[in-house]
């Protein structure tokens, strides 16, 4: 059924197709209308869940973990001072492998007060473990929601559809609204292999010593690994059963492209009209626009800009002290092979595992015995 | 409370054998806590009154009753000394810990 | 051997508190958990912040209790056990009783906005705070509950604490909550009277536990039940109920008041104080004795 709805407003009917059971939310603008829609809908019961009140965002995702935790389904949506408020606990959610689906819009960190639209705040949040989605159209929110849910279910990891203020979350745009039944065929009940339950009780998230941290933090990553193929695979079945296709990327005219743009959010949608004129000019450009950041699609961006001649990435955030966090990512994704000194990257000692220096004279060794790295990512002492 | 069998430490050889969060599958009755101790209680059962205090108040459940009287379990107590300092017929004793 | 008798018991018999846990000697807060999980059974989930019980029940991947924990961070134990428990509800468990179980820096200071944000809302949660009146889990540093005169890492002896303890049943009654009450782990069987009335209860209720801590207050570990019954007998803790707010019900009459002087002696963290500073706090318990017998009074 097609409706005339806002970004925010697409966030809510994701949630609402998903069979979210348990929402904790606290306003932000402008995130307000997600909830604003969401607790109109969870009183008149066309959707089945609670809606906690909560008396900020921090107790908001306190609240989604807890709730997730017995293996209930959760959304929540929040906004940079929100989202920034959080942070811990978003360190939590992703530690304590539980998928909880947050939206959040993009907008500004104070100070000053800024309700309008930039990357940094999602941004800030890239290290902490949660997948990141970034939107650029209504639909799009509306059906990452839905994809989101089945993907972080099935990997145990959270995940984070962003959409920009004002130019998403506030505007008007025709969005197909799905079928429940087919949403219910694609999305199946939330069944975590572990919950917490008197029927079977364990001890979550307690103390953790260097001999078992480490081992953890590995088994996330792995999973992580596993994402970019899965957000393919269960993009592919949206199309079967919605007719539209979910990807990691999203290329426009880039085959034959000199000049290859690189932006996410509506910038990426901004960007093809763009392309468009200026193809019409003569001028060989084209438009990767990247929807997930996280996990970070080596390949897809990898194989996109192969040909370019030149690539020009657009960053509507900064991290001070560096530069563009888009062009820092994209940057590193390309280095290697003809182009540079052959880097080698290890992860040690997390958790407090002993780093020493027969650790350094390993990794000494390892480096003179290979011309390249032969994997992305070498593990110094995970019991494998 | 005594444990069934020999409890041991759960030390995970692999990753592959680790749930996926930290998530307990074990209890704590491997952490032998009697070897905390410098002093440990003796109860003296023909003065004992039966009143139920030092299984009462003992902090680490390390006094069971065994056919109705009070028996230390000394492969846990922590020798805190609360049991004899409540009993009021006084026939707990804190001795020193022999070797 | 004696005559056919049966030891007195009177308490439920069951342990769902297990040896080989992680608490110092004498630790308060051990027999507070122990004397709660009686009255409440195996049918309930606890959530713990950090605070000493996030380190006692064990490291992963053990635990010393048997009924299930969720750890979680410092300042949302409150936040997680209404999550906690809407999600049970939500798929389908109502039975299951869900427990905020937190020190008083989790309580008091860190927590207060989110125990304070369930209250508000009525949340169906048991909140219990064990107090040790200090973060004794991250070295003995004061807290809001850490009374007046107390020696504490981050109030030395030189500059002790000189605020009172914060009067957080006060802020727990402004909020109405149908029922809360304190409780001291010297008086197990009104502790496990209360916890049983609050299970019984829907909505928030809150419970009060005063925890003796031999390593924070440098006393005698052998001295935690009674520094728990002088307490109550001198009238620093009461023991009392609180129903929405406005009923008040003391627990314990107290005919022959204490005086304070012998309760601190047997601490080394009241040890600096001088005589007119032991006066001054004296005067302080008089007054809230007399405070909350009035508002008693008629019950």
């Amino acid at each position: 059924m097609k409706k005339v709805i806002m970004g925010n407003h697409a966030l809510s009917y994701g949630a609402l197709l998903s069979r979210s059971q348990v929402i904790a939310a606290y306003p932000i603008t402008p995130q307000t209308q997600v909830v604003e829609l969401l607790s109109e809908m969870c009183a008149d019961k066309t959707l089945d869940a609670k809606f906690i009140k909560v008396e900020s965002e921090h107790s908001a995702m306190a609240a989604c973990i807890g709730a997730s935790v017995v293996g209930a389904r959760t959304f929540t949506a929040t906004s940079a001072q929100g989202l920034a408020l959080m942070h811990e606990l978003l360190h939590w959610a992703s530690g304590g492998r539980l998928p909880v689906v947050m939206g959040n819009v993009n907008r500004s960190m104070a100070p000053g007060w800024s309700i309008w639209t930039d990357q940094n705040d999602s941004l800030s949040q890239r290290d902490t473990g949660w997948m990141q989605f970034y939107c650029a159209s209504n639909q799009e929110v509306l059906d990452t929601v839905i994809q989101a849910f089945k993907v972080s279910e099935q990997l145990a990891i959270p995940s984070m559809v962003i959409l920009d203020a004002f130019a998403l979350s506030h505007t008007y745009e025709v969005v197909d609204i799905p079928d429940q039944a087919k949403v219910d065929e694609y999305l199946p009940p939330f069944r975590p292999p572990f919950r917490l339950t008197p029927d079977d009780p364990h001890a979550f998230d307690g103390l953790t010593g260097p001999e078992n941290y480490f081992e953890l933090r590995y088994k996330l990553q792995k999973d992580m690994e596993k994402a970019p193929a899965l957000i393919e695979e269960t993009g592919q079945e949206y199309e079967k059963l919605f007719g539209r296709r979910l990807r990691l990327v999203e290329d426009y005219l880039c085959d034959d492209a000199e000049i290859v743009l690189v932006s996410s959010g509506t910038a990426g949608y901004t960007a093809r009209v763009a392309v468009d004129d200026l193809r019409q000019n003569g001028v060989k450009v084209g438009n990767l626009r990247i929807r997930v950041f996280r996990p970070f699609p080596f390949e897809a961006v990898r194989r996109i800009l192969k040909k370019a001649k030149k690539v020009a990435i657009v960053d509507r955030n900064i991290s001070y002290g560096h530069h563009g966090i888009f062009y820092q990512e994209v940057k590193s994704a390309l280095y290697g092979g003809a182009n540079g000194r052959p880097l080698f990257g290890f992860i040690a000692g997390l958790g407090g595992r002993d780093i020493t220096p027969a650790t350094f004279k390993g990794i000494v060794d390892h480096t003179l015995a290979h011309d390249q790295a032969e994997e992305e990512i070498i593990w110094i002492g995970v019991k494998k | 409370m005594k444990p069934k069998k020999d409890v041991k430490k759960i030390v995970f050889q692999s990753e592959k054998e680790m749930p996926m969060m930290p998530m307990s599958i074990g209890s704590m009755l491997f952490n032998k806590t009697g070897s905390w101790r410098n002093i440990r209680p003796e109860i003296k059962l023909e003065d004992c009154l039966q009143c139920g205090i030092c299984w009462k108040f003992c902090p680490d459940m390390s006094i069971e009753i065994e056919n109705e009287w009070p028996v230390v379990n000394y492969d846990y107590c922590k020798g805190c000394g609360i049991c004899a300092e409540e009993c009021p017929a006084k026939c707990i004793v804190m001795v020193e810990e022999r070797k | 051997m004696k005559k056919e008798k049966k030891m007195t018991v009177t308490l439920p018999l069951e342990e769902y508190a297990g040896s080989g846990n992680l608490a110092c000697q004498g630790c308060g807060a051990m027999l507070a958990m122990r004397y709660v999980l009686k009255a409440l059974g195996p049918r309930t989930v606890l959530c713990i912040p950090a605070c000493c019980w996030a380190v006692i029940d064990g490291p992963f991947p053990h635990s010393s209790l048997s009924v299930p924990i969720y750890h979680c961070a410092f300042e949302a134990a409150a936040s997680t056990a209404t999550g906690v428990k809407a999600g049970l509800d939500m798929i389908g468990d109502t039975e299951t009783t869900v427990v905020a179980w937190a020190g008083d820096g989790g309580t008091f200071d860190i927590g207060l906005q989110a125990l304070s944000g369930a209250a508000e809302r009525n949340d169906d949660i048991i909140y219990a705070c064990y107090d040790n009146e200090a973060y004794m889990n991250t070295g003995i540093q004061r807290s809001s509950a850490t009374p007046y005169g107390a020696w504490t890492t981050t109030t030395p002896v030189k500059f002790f604490k000189d605020q009172p303890k914060k009067d957080i049943n006060a802020i727990m009654a402004a909020h109405r909550i149908p029922y809360q009450a304190t409780a001291s782990t010297s008086y197990p069987e009104d502790l496990v009277k209360k916890t049983k009335k609050a299970k019984g209860i829907k909505g928030t209720r809150f419970l009060h536990i005063y925890a003796p801590c031999p390593t924070g207050w440098k006393s005698r570990p052998e001295d935690t039940v009674k520094l728990g019954r002088m307490v109550v007998q001198n009238c620093i803790f009461p023991l009392y109920e609180v129903e929405s707010g406005e009923k008040y019900t003391l627990s314990l009459k107290i005919k022959d008041k204490k005086p304070i002087s012998d309760y601190l002696k047997l601490q080394g963290r009241f040890r600096h104080l001088k005589p007119e500073e032991i006066q001054t706090m004296q005067e302080e318990v008089d007054r809230n004795w007399a405070r909350l017998l009035k508002k008693c009074e008629g019950n």
